[in-house]
């Protein structure tokens, strides 16, 4: 019985918006849907991918990345399609281009220049080295030292 | 020198604050369309029967510059916004079009006879197919195309007065005087 029911749980799949309706016949295409249904937004819930979202247009674009791929579209093609009606905002991975190029690079560009200061300054640091007590401080050291004990 | 190497990155701190202070005014379920300076999809969809309106095709947005408004029978903001159309049409100011989103064509024709029918023409988009061709997310909305049959400008929510005077009918004087 135990064994069962384990092995019944291993059928269960993780919930998903994606209805058994909306799935493709065939595996491969149906894997390449999925895979791309998580890159592109929904647009009513904006930090959904339409593969997650239940909202009735998420149920729309899958079904049109389906038909997409069926009728013979690359993934590239398909995501092309999107885009060209709602602009780049629906992939949740933004494009690399000339003009994304601060998004992608500009932390990286932080991160060198902060590096850089740093380095610089802890270097500069390490060459003025505070120098060493004078007499009259060793002395005063040596009281407070003695007076505590 | 040194202390303004000090108060740099303050200086810099506050003028990413401003930045970030003027993004978060701005509403961000408001997308900026693909489609602006963009030719008109290619479609054809059915009439709804009842209304006596013709069928809207792409064809027919050719030659002059309209009003593309696409409202269902179950928005409330379409309601509200009904008006503003009603207006327009009475004053001849543009013909307007309409796009019935995911709608029983009876429900359409029943909401367009208690509160009027401004629309030149009516689509039926009852799958929303043509709507992902225009880019469409949420009803309403409302496209200004010209003469050429270019997207000229979108407008996603209810159409609000101060969008049509400031916006909206400024935009189409322009595009009629131009050929």
């Amino acid at each position: 019985m135990k064994r069962l029911a384990f092995l019944l749980m291993l059928l269960t799949g993780p919930a998903l918006a994606v209805l058994p309706s909306e799935r493709l016949a065939d595996p491969a295409l149906e894997a390449r849907a999925r895979a791309l249904s998580l890159e592109l937004r929904c647009q009513v819930c904006q930090n959904q991918s339409i593969d997650d979202s239940n909202a009735p247009l998420a149920a729309d674009l899958r079904r049109l990345v389906r038909e997409r791929l069926v009728a013979g579209d690359s993934d590239a093609g398909v995501l092309d399609y999107v885009v060209r009606r709602y602009g780049d905002y629906v992939l949740l991975r933004p494009p690399m281009r000339e003009d994304t190029a601060l998004l992608w690079f500009g932390p990286l560009a932080i991160l060198i220049a902060g590096g850089i200061g740093a380095f610089v300054y802890l270097r500069r640091r390490k060459l003025t080295v505070e120098a060493a007590l004078t007499a009259e401080e060793e002395a005063r050291l040596k009281a407070i030292v003695e007076r505590r004990e | 020198m040194k202390r303004l190497l000090f108060i740099l990155p303050l200086l810099v701190f506050a003028g990413v604050a401003v930045y970030f202070g003027f993004g978060l005014t701005r509403d961000p379920s408001k997308i900026p369309s693909a489609l602006i300076d963009k030719p008109i999809p290619e479609f054809a969809l059915p009439e709804i029967a009842g209304t006596g309106k013709p069928a809207l095709a792409s064809a027919t947005l050719k030659g002059e510059v309209a009003l593309v408004n696409v409202f269902a029978s179950w928005c409330a903001p379409c309601r509200i916004e009904h008006p503003i159309f009603m207006r327009l049409a009475r004053d001849n100011a543009v013909p307007i079009y309409g796009i019935s989103y995911k709608d029983k064509a009876e429900d359409s024709a029943k909401w367009l006879r208690e509160l009027g029918n401004p629309y030149k023409a009516i689509g039926w988009d009852f799958e929303g197919r043509v709507a992902i061709d225009w880019g469409v997310y949420g009803v309403p909305e409302t496209f200004v195309v010209d003469k050429a049959g270019t997207i000229r400008f979108k407008h996603v929510g209810p159409i609000t007065p101060d969008v049509l005077n400031n916006n909206i009918l400024p935009l189409i004087e322009e595009l009629k005087r131009k050929s």
